[in-house]
């Protein structure tokens, strides 16, 4: 490990309470989760933090429930526990279907949908599934629980509006009525840091949003209103290939991912059809 | 057990531990190299710190003591070769549930990457250690 690892300090609170406190009086801390992201971090030296909050042992944080028609995932359900669990099942299966294809087993057993959110990369698989599920973040402070919608919480490439003090407690995922599709095409299904990922519901407001063709997940709003008003899936895949301003880099080039998008677009549509 | 909190489980195991059947290979998650278990569960050494280690139960190579069906049947079928995927693999395989086909062998395996084998040795000895295992 590049990071000197004597130099480095962790805070160990027994209690959400408590680890709130801690970020307000002894920040700043980089909160620990499953460590998949952090580690990799240290491991190469490009993590230059020093002192850090763990929040793996904090059991409040970690129930997937269902109440009043929300289901309530807690920030450190894992990706096991997503592909598990019978709630995530019946009502946003599309998370389950990303759950599966991340990394391998090791990672599945500690990565988190917390995490995945909070690291912000906009190759995470599960933002397009949050996107079009219009999720709800509850972001606690000492100060304040608040509620954020998924879709205003990424301000750019890996900038978010959590602040320093605050941590990801929750993601709340409201009733989804529609058929639900969810499709990531990469390299090697179950590591590849996503090329693009599709995910959709189809019902009289189709929704649909891309991971990894934009600084951050994207709902394709044009595109959702050429489908709703009954354009044929020809011209959505125009609006599509216009409205979307994929990264250009090493992994593949823009080219191509505007017309994977594309063609994600076409077979979410057929798939989903009758 | 007295470590740094943020020292990798991989490192305690090997430097506090002296286990040095954990190998390291990537050091980033990819390879599984450094698989152990983790209250049963299997997880990648190299990505978890002392501090969310303890109090749970490690199950390394040197846990299963040479005498696992899977580490003869690894021996056996030729599931091991230069050998630095083999303990890893044996921990992931050690999690399959039983009466696991084939495809849900390889998706346990995922996160294990070996660079020797081609991996049909290695699914063989698997096969062949859960079904002297029923019997
Ligand atoms: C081999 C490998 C393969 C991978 N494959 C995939 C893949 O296919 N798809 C994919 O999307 N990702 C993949 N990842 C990335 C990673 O596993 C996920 O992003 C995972 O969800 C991160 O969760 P974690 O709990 O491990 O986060 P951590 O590493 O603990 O934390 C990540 C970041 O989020 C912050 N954080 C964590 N939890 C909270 C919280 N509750 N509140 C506030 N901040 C928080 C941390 O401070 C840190 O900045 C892979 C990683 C590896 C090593
Ligand atoms: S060394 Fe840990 S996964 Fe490769
Ligand atoms: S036996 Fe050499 S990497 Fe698997």
């Amino acid at each position: 490990m590049r990071t000197a690892v004597s130099r480095l300090e962790l805070l160990q609170p027994r209690s959400v309470r408590e680890a709130l406190r801690m970020l307000r009086d002894e920040g700043p801390l980089v909160p620990l989760a499953g460590c998949t992201d952090v580690y990799v971090g240290l491991n190469f030296g490009t993590l230059s933090a020093k002192r850090f909050i763990d929040l793996w042992p904090l059991d409040e944080m970690r129930a997937i429930r269902s109440t009043g028609g929300v289901l309530s995932i807690g920030a450190l359900a894992t990706y096991t526990e997503l592909i598990r669990s019978p709630l995530v099942a019946r009502r946003l299966p599309i998370l389950a279907a990303a759950a599966r294809e991340i990394g391998g087993v090791q990672i599945q057993n500690r990565g988190t949908l917390g995490g995945n959110v909070a690291n912000g990369s906009p190759a995470g698989d599960s933002l397009p599934v949050l996107a079009v599920a219009e999720a709800m973040l509850v972001l606690s402070s000492a100060a304040e629980t608040r509620r954020v919608p998924f879709n205003s919480f990424f301000s750019g490439y890996r900038k978010s509006v959590l602040r320093l003090d605050e941590i990801i407690a929750a993601i709340e995922v409201p009733r989804v009525d529609g058929r639900q599709w969810f499709r990531k095409v990469g390299t090697r299904a179950a590591q590849a840091i996503s090329k693009v990922v599709l995910a959709g519901i189809r019902s009289d407001r189709p929704r649909i949003a891309l991971g990894s063709v934009a600084p951050t997940v994207i709902r394709l709003p044009k595109t959702e209103g050429a489908l709703a008003s009954g354009a044929p899936i020809e011209e959505a895949r125009r609006v599509l290939e216009g409205e979307i301003r994929p990264i250009d880099d090493l992994r593949s080039t823009a080219e191509y991912r505007r017309r994977v998008s594309a063609n994600l677009l076409e077979r979410f549509w057929r798939d989903t059809a009758g | 057990m007295q470590a740094p909190p943020m020292k990798r489980l991989l490192d305690v195991l090997r430097e506090e531990c002296g286990l040095t059947g954990t190998k390291e290979g990537c050091g980033e998650g990819e390879c599984g190299a450094c698989t152990v278990l983790l209250d049963g569960m299997p997880v990648n050494s190299c990505l978890i710190p002392f501090a969310q280690a303890q109090g749970s139960v490690v199950t390394t190579i040197e846990g299963l003591e040479g005498r696992h069906p899977l580490q003869d049947a690894f021996v056996v079928e030729g599931g091991a070769q230069c050998g630095i995927c083999t303990p890893g693999m044996i921990l992931a395989a050690a999690a399959i549930p039983r009466g696991a086909t084939l495809d849900e062998i390889r998706l346990g395996l995922a996160g294990n990457i070996c660079r020797c084998t081609g991996y049909t040795s290695i699914y063989r000895a698997i096969e062949k250690a859960r079904s002297r295992r029923h019997r």
